[in-house]
Order: C-alpha cells, then structure tokens, then sequence
C-alpha cells in the first residue's frame, strides 16, 4: 500500500511537471501580450520599453527557467493587465467555478441513477424506453445549443431566469442544466449497463432466495456492486468537466469562475494568469482522480485486499 | 406417520415462454427427509428448485399449473402466494444454496453482514444481536476462526469456505426446507465430502428436509435417503434411494448408471510398445513471480510445479489427477509451450523443447494438441465449423478451400458427426458435440499427443461417457497419446494406463492405473481415493477418513528456496512414490494395510461390540 501511494504521488509530480512546462510553451505560441496590452498607436520605442520591462527579450529558455524558478518560490506573478498577484486573480474565481461544478454533478447523480436504474430494470417495459430517450437526447445536444435555447426560452421570451452572473440560486439554474445535460445522458446510459450486468449476477438471486423485497435487493446488493463501474465514470466525467466543460457555459452565462477567466485572459494574452488558470485546473484533474483512485479502494475490498498484498 | 408431509409437490408444470420446462412433477418431503432430485442438464431440477421458492417468474420463465403444498404453524400454498408472502417464506422457512459459492456472495458486502442480513429480516433483530448470531452460525458450520470471517469478503476464503458460508446464511432462521442446488459440483472431492456430511449432520440437529439436487449418482447414494429421476421435464422414477440402485425401474434411470464413472471398475489395458517413450518430462518446475525484491526482504514466487517427472508412452493415455491449484493445468501448458519453464526438461521423441525460441518451437506445435475444458469458449462463434477445424493444418500447410472442406468432412467422420455439419456455425451444437469438434481440430495436424484438460468435466454423464469412448477409439485406431487432465478419478481410471496424482506442483505418486488405485500408498492418494463418493448407497461411508497429519505444502515461498521437493521412489513394478526415505515408506504401508474397506470393518464391530 505505501509503495503503491508512493508511486502515486511521484506520477502526480511528474504529470504536473510536464503540464506546467507545455502550458509555458503553449500560452507563448499564442501571439505576442504587448499587442494587446498597449492600444494602437504606441510608438516603436515605448514598445520596445514595454517589452524590456516585462523582460520579454530574453530568450524562450530563460524566460522558461526563470518561470520554473518563481514557480518553485511561490510566486507566480502579476497579471499582465490587472497589476494584482495572479494567485488572488484566480483564487477569486475558484468557488464561483467549484460551485457550479458540484451543483452540476448533484444534478447529474440525482437524475441519471434513478433513470439508469429504471431503464434496466424496466428494459422492455415502455418506462425504460422512456428512460434511455431521454438519455440519447441529451447525447444529441451539445451544450452550448441547450444554453442558448434556454437563454432564448426563459429569459428572453418568458423572463423567468435571470442570465448573467451568479448572484442567487435562481442564476444556478440554466448554467447547471447546460452543464449536465451530456453528462446525464452520458451517466444514465453507463448505469444502465452496470445494473444489467449486476442484475444478471448469481449474487442477486441469493439476494432475493433470502426474502429481501426487491427494493433492498436492487439498491443495497445491486447498485452497491454497480457502484465501481460507475465510479470511474463519473470520475473521468467530473475530471472532464472541470478541465474544459465550464469554459463554454461560464463564458455564455458569464459566470465569474475559472472557465470564464481561461477564455478571456487568453484573448487578451495575460499569460500569467492563463498560465496560472490552467495549472490551477490541472491540479484539480490531478487531485480528483487521486480522490476517485481513493473512493475505487473504498469501494472494493478485492482491490483494496490487493494493495494490502 | 399420520403427519402431513412438509412439502408436497403436485402435477407441476413449468415453462420458459413456449417450452415446457416441466410438466407434471409430483413428490413429498417428509421432516428429516432427504430427497434428491437427479437428472442431466435440461432435466428442469434447477427449475423446479426456482419453483418451490418462486423465483423462477425472475429467471423468465412461470407456473403453468399443479400445487406445492409446504406444512408448518401456518401451512401455505406456494403457488397461490402473493410475492409480498412469498419473502416471509424464502430464507425463513425455504432456503436455498446454489451451485456456484465462488458468485453466489456480494463481493463487495462483508461476509457477516450478509449473514445478519438474513436474521435482521426475518428475525428482527438489530445489527448487533444479527452478528453476534451469524458468528454463532460460521461457528456451527465449523468454519474456523468465526470471528474474523464476519469481517470478511468472499474473494478472501476458499471455495469449500465459502459454500460453508453459503450454508450458514441458508440456515440462519433454521428453515424447515433446506433446497441444495449441485452444491458441490464445482468443489474438488475432498471439499465436497466435507460438505456432504456438513449437511447431514446438521440435518440430523435440526430435523430439516433436504431437497438435494445433482447430476452425479455418487452424491445421491452418499446423502439420499429417496430419489426423484427427471429426464428432459418428465418424471421418470422415484423411490427409496436402495431400490432406484438395486433395481432401477426406467430404461433412463439404467442408462444414467451405466454412464456413470465408477471407481475401482477397472483401467484399460495397456498397449504394446507404450514401454517407448514419446514425452520425457524431467524435474519440470515452473514459478510465477509474485512480489519483487526489495531491501531486506527477498522476491516471493508461486511454485506452481516443482520438479515434476513423467513420461509418455506411444498410444498411452497418463492420467494426470489432482485438486484445483495442483498445478496440473499448469503443467500442461508448460508442456506445450504455452508458459516458460524454469528449470527442467522435456523431450518429445528425444528432441528438447525447453529453451526453444517461438519460432523453433512453431514446427513441433503440431505434435501436441490440447482439448480444453469449456467447449463454449474455446471455439471460435465466427468460424463456420470446415473453418475451425482445420484451421490449425492450414496454418502449418496452407490449403485450397476445397481441400480444407475435403479434409473437414473427413475429420468430422472420424469423430461420428455428420459431414454435412461442416458449415454449421459453434453454436448450433451441443456441449458434447462442441467437444467432438475440439477434437477434430486437435486431429487435423495429426498429432502424436493430445492433452485433454478436463475435457470432459463440463459435460453430462452420459456425453462425458460418449466423448471418452471416442477418445479410446482414437487412441486404438491411430495410436494417439493422451495425457487426460481431471478431478475426476473415476473418470481418469476409465481411460487411463498409467496416471499420476499431483499435489501440491508435485507429483506424489504415479504408476499402472489399477495398482495406484488399488494400493495406494501416498497419504494424500487415500484421502483422495476415500472422497470419492461411490454409487452404491450400501457402500456409505461411516465415517471418512481424516487427513489429520496432511498439512498442504506452502507454495508462495521466496524464490531461492522453494518447497521441499520429495524425490519419487519406485515401490512396485513401474509404481513410484514421493518418500523421503524407507522408514516413511513402512509407515505409509501400514497404514494401507488397514485399507479403507477394512478400516470401515473394524469400526462396525466396535459399534457392535458397546452395545454388548
């Protein structure tokens, strides 16, 4: 098990070394940030004076290692635009992100296991039909079509839900819905499958020989065992999500989270903060599939019975 | 007698959508009684079981007519209950223990919950009260170290463990009916002789009845006490268990004794010239690493086969007989190169195949064949059958198609099956059938040895006895050699010359058929020989005999080292026995001479003998 944790952390390291090194390298591949950051009609010289200052002459190298070295003191640097540590600039918008990332996650679970359940149980009933076309819509849309509909819909034909911001939990509700429509359809279908291998499982009918009423057998014996199929699912998806999902709903519903932050310092090529952004995402991959690693372990004695060997 | 039976069964019929499952099945269970139920797969006993609890509508199939009648405070009719009424009966008053321990238990639910779970149910009680009871339970089941089974997953005990638990559950709220289907078909002899006289003792505690159903006559003549013949969802005997032996009444019921393997009936006779080795295995070992090296702590390896010696005559066939995780099955793929040896030598017609590269060795795969176990996996359900079968010549000799379905119609002869089957696809065969196309494949690069790992142990009695017919027959016609892999020694003495009995990735004693089995000197050979259940109800074992000072070898030891390898010694004319030295020798003599017949002698006269 330690040996096993061990070698976990040092792909952590690793996975996160190599990350940090093609973010440096991609954000510069994106065009030059004094373009952008001065107006037009800046004369050669101030520009060239901008560029010292920013201490953009120096060659691609050292610019990476002087950034590797910051990095490993802590400091991350000033955004470009705002003059503000890119770490407070991030940290702002990290809740805001984290916020709409659970309530999208708690939609998805509470919606698609019950469905995928029906739809397995009741597979050749008209209700797990229902079921699964529901599911294989939600496949049909992407996200950013649902959001506009939507926008178009509640807030600009009917004037139910407020657009912009995150300001009440009525501001929650387009953006989730946008978020976890694929992942609904996505998640329903898997535990469809799940169950159905677990329904046909010898483990099931001992279940029922032992006068269990269906419901206890269907949740404490079969979905207990569907769990760990799911489980790295819906870890991949959450991953998934975190990494590039927001960026679309949080750019149209303009929500001020990381997504949100990603797309526009990129535009404006405040590379520090991108840089910081999608290292901060990254982090966030990386530390959830470790969770989900964890929750594996719980999960399943059989593995965690092979760790411990 | 004038108490109504536990259960009676009347006029029952069963389908699966428009197939007739069952029609007409009508039996009684007394208390205490123990009834079996035998008949080939098809027969409708699992269904029938499925019935009696009600679960069968889940399995897809339902009750098309008759009554089951189950006695008690409040007596009910089974087929009338609601399903609401039906799960106070499951698990309470009918319990149920299935076939396969190894997926019959939640892996992911600890083994003492799963037990509490039944007795929070049905009992009522509170979590605590429930594990104090089941560990009461695994206790009485003679499981050992109750307390820390309760914790436990079921990937983490044996096979023969978890039945044990399987038990324990079924009899948590000492149900009047205990349904036992082929509980121990997938368990090795010693294991199921263990659990045999589990169940009837504790029968004999609590006076249950026993619905007990299997295919193999041995068990019905060790543990019941009537017998219910089914063939093909038709009833076609009942009676005492005495007179369905003695006197079997249906054609059915006589042909399913005849088919069944009966050990001690005798070994074929040896053929001229096997004396000449074809296969010389010298001091065999394989090991599969397990743990790395690290400091202070040396690697760990599995020692699957240590130092295994054998030979093979030409047109002999050695039957190779041992427990799950002998390392037989292992021993064969070495044989064919399918795993790496490490350490030893084989030598088929002098020629060394061990430390042959994959391509040395490609020209003399087609020497040795092997028929697997599973003739539902091990064919292709793509492949039409002209295909599959030849598919291994054409590989070696590529071939036109005409001369490949030339060659498969030949083939398909030889193995009694008709020619035209040679465009049928897998799966419009039968399990036996399958198994004769296994065979043919094996043919098609006219091999000088097949290795059959128990390649018949998934068939029914009356097919397992057709495909060892054919095997005989191939043997004499083309003077194949068979090195035949099972569980089953009656099964390996009805086709074997010679056989060897592993144990432990060792073989412990090897020799002519009859002679190992009629003398057999080895300890673990006696305690294999005395499981066997024999089908002859006045032959019930008294008491089996303990395997008290026969601790199995570890086998996951450091790589180094090893398990202590025991060199075979000749005893007899080509008998050999793992001895250290000729005092252990003595001791095992012995303890043969008290042969087990006798021992059972002895032990009625004792019993005689207190009365007085």
């Amino acid at each position: 098990m330690l040996s096993y944790t061990l070698r976990t952390l040092v792909r952590m390291a690793l996975t996160f070394f190599v990350i940090v090194t093609l973010v440096f390298f991609a954000t510069r591949l994106s065009g030059n940030a004094i373009d952008f950051l001065a107006g037009e009609g800046m004369t050669q010289e101030d520009r060239e004076i901008l560029i010292r200052y920013y201490e953009l002459d120096r060659s691609l190298w050292d610019q990476y290692f002087a950034f590797l070295r910051a990095f490993l003191d802590g400091n991350f640097g000033l955004s470009f635009i705002e003059r503000r540590p890119v770490i407070q600039i991030v940290a702002e918008r990290l809740w805001p992100s984290a916020q709409l990332l659970l309530s999208a996650i708690g939609l998805t679970l509470v919606v698609s296991l019950p469905l995928g359940m029906i739809a397995a149980i009741w597979r050749k009933h008209w209700l797990g039909s229902a079921a699964m076309v529901v599911a294989f819509l939600g496949y049909a849309v992407p996200n950013f079509i649902l959001a506009v509909v939507m926008v178009l819909v509640f807030a600009y034909w009917l004037n139910w839900l407020p657009v912009v911001g995150n300001g009440t939990p009525l501001h929650f509700i387009m953006p989730t819905l946008a978020m976890s429509g694929v992942l609904i359809a996505a998640l329903t279908r898997f535990t469809r499958n799940a169950m159905l291998d677990v329904l046909g499982q010898d483990f099931m009918r001992t279940a029922r020989a032992k006068g269990l009423p269906e419901r206890a057998v269907i949740l404490r014996h079969g979905l207990r065992n569907a769990s760990i199929t799911l489980l790295s699912v819906i870890g991949l998806q959450i991953a998934g999500l975190a990494a590039s999902g927001s960026v679309v709903v949080e750019s149209i519903f303009a929500w001020p989270g990381i997504g949100d932050l990603l797309v526009s310092s990129a535009i404006r090529r405040d590379y520090p903060v991108l840089q910081f952004g999608v290292i901060t995402v990254a982090i966030a991959v990386i530390l959830i599939n470790a969770a989900i690693d964890l929750a594996y372990a719980w999960a399943d004695p059989r593995l965690r019975h092979q760790l411990k060997g | 007698m004038s108490r109504a039976p536990l259960l009676s069964v009347q006029n029952l019929s069963l389908a699966f959508g428009s197939h007739t499952a069952l029609s007409g099945l009508s039996f009684d269970i007394v208390r205490g009684e123990t009834v079996a139920l035998v008949g080939e797969s098809g027969s409708g006993k699992s269904a029938t079981a499925l019935a009696l609890m009600r679960l069968i509508e889940r399995e897809g199939g339902r009750l098309t007519g008759g009554r089951i009648d189950l006695d008690g405070d409040t007596p009910v009719e089974i087929t009338a209950l609601e399903e609401r009424e039906m799960q106070q009966v499951r698990g309470n008053r009918i319990s149920m223990i299935f076939q396969e321990p190894m997926t019959a238990l939640n892996p992911v639910m600890p083994l003492g919950e799963q037990v509490a779970e039944v007795l929070r149910l049905h009992q009522g009680l509170d979590r605590k009260a429930a594990l104090a009871v089941a560990r009461a339970a695994f206790a009485r089941v003679k499981i050992p170290e109750p307390e820390r089974r309760l914790v436990q997953y079921p990937h983490e005990l044996s096979g023969g463990l978890r039945q044990r638990v399987m038990i324990a559950m079924a009899l948590a709220c000492q149900p009047d009916l205990l349904i036992a289907d082929e509980p121990t078909t997938a368990l090795d002899v010693t294991t199921q002789a263990e659990i045999l006289s589990l169940i009837k003792e504790l029968q004999e505690e609590s006076g249950m009845a026993v619905l007990f159903i299997t295919h193999d006559m041995g068990v019905v003549a060790e543990i019941a006490d009537r017998v219910v013949v089914l063939c093909r969802g038709e009833q076609v005997e009942t009676g005492p268990v005495g007179q369905i032996f003695a006197a079997p009444q249906a054609e059915y019921t006589r042909n399913l004794m005849a088919a069944t393997p009966m050990l001690g009936a005798g070994a074929p006779k040896r053929p001229l010239g096997a004396d000449a080795p074809l296969l010389e295995v010298d001091r065999l070992s394989v090991r599969f690493p397990v743990r790395r090296a690290a400091p202070g702590r040396p690697a760990l390896d599995y020692h699957a086969v240590n130092e295994v010696s054998l030979t093979l005559g030409r047109g002999e066939t050695l039957g190779l007989v041992g427990e799950s995780g002998c390392g037989k099955s292992t021993l064969a793929r070495t044989l064919l190169g399918l795993e790496t040896a490490s350490g030893g030598r084989v030598r088929l017609s002098g020629q060394t195949l061990t430390g042959l590269t994959a391509q040395e060795l490609r020209p003399l795969r087609g020497k040795m064949q092997m028929v697997f176990q599973d003739p539902y996996a091990s064919l292709n359900p793509r492949l039409p059958v002209y295909d599959l079968i030849t598919e291994p010549a054409h590989i070696r000799n590529p071939m036109t198609r005409a001369e490949r379905r030339a060659m498969a119609g030949e083939l398909l002869e030889r193995v009694g099956l008709e020619t035209a089957a040679m465009d049928r696809y897998p799966h419009q065969f039968s399990g036996g059938q399958r198994q004769r196309l296994c065979i043919c494949r094996a043919l098609s690069v006219k091999p000088a040895i097949i290795v059959a790992d128990e390649a018949v142990s998934a068939l029914d009695v009356s097919v397992a006895r057709q495909i060892t017919d054919l095997i005989a027959k191939l043997q004499k016609e083309e003077g194949v050699s068979f090195l035949f892999i099972s569980h089953d020694i009656a099964v390996v003495e009805r086709v074997s010359h010679r056989i060897a009995v592993m144990w432990a990735g060792q073989v412990v004693e090897t020799g002519p058929t009859d002679t190992v089995l009629k003398n057999p000197l080895h300890p673990y050979t006696r305690r294999l020989l005395s499981a066997v259940p024999h089908p002859d109800p006045q032959r019930r074992p008294l008491q089996r005999e303990r395997a008290a000072d026969l601790k199995t070898p570890k086998l996951l030891l450091p790589r180094a080292t090893g398990p202590e390898r025991i060199a075979l010694r000749e005893v007899g004319e080509g008998h050999f026995v793992a001895i250290r030295d000729t005092v252990e020798l003595m001791a095992y003599q012995s303890m043969t001479s008290a042969a087990p017949e006798a021992v059972r002698e002895a032990k009625r006269e004792d019993v005689g003998s207190m009365v007085f």
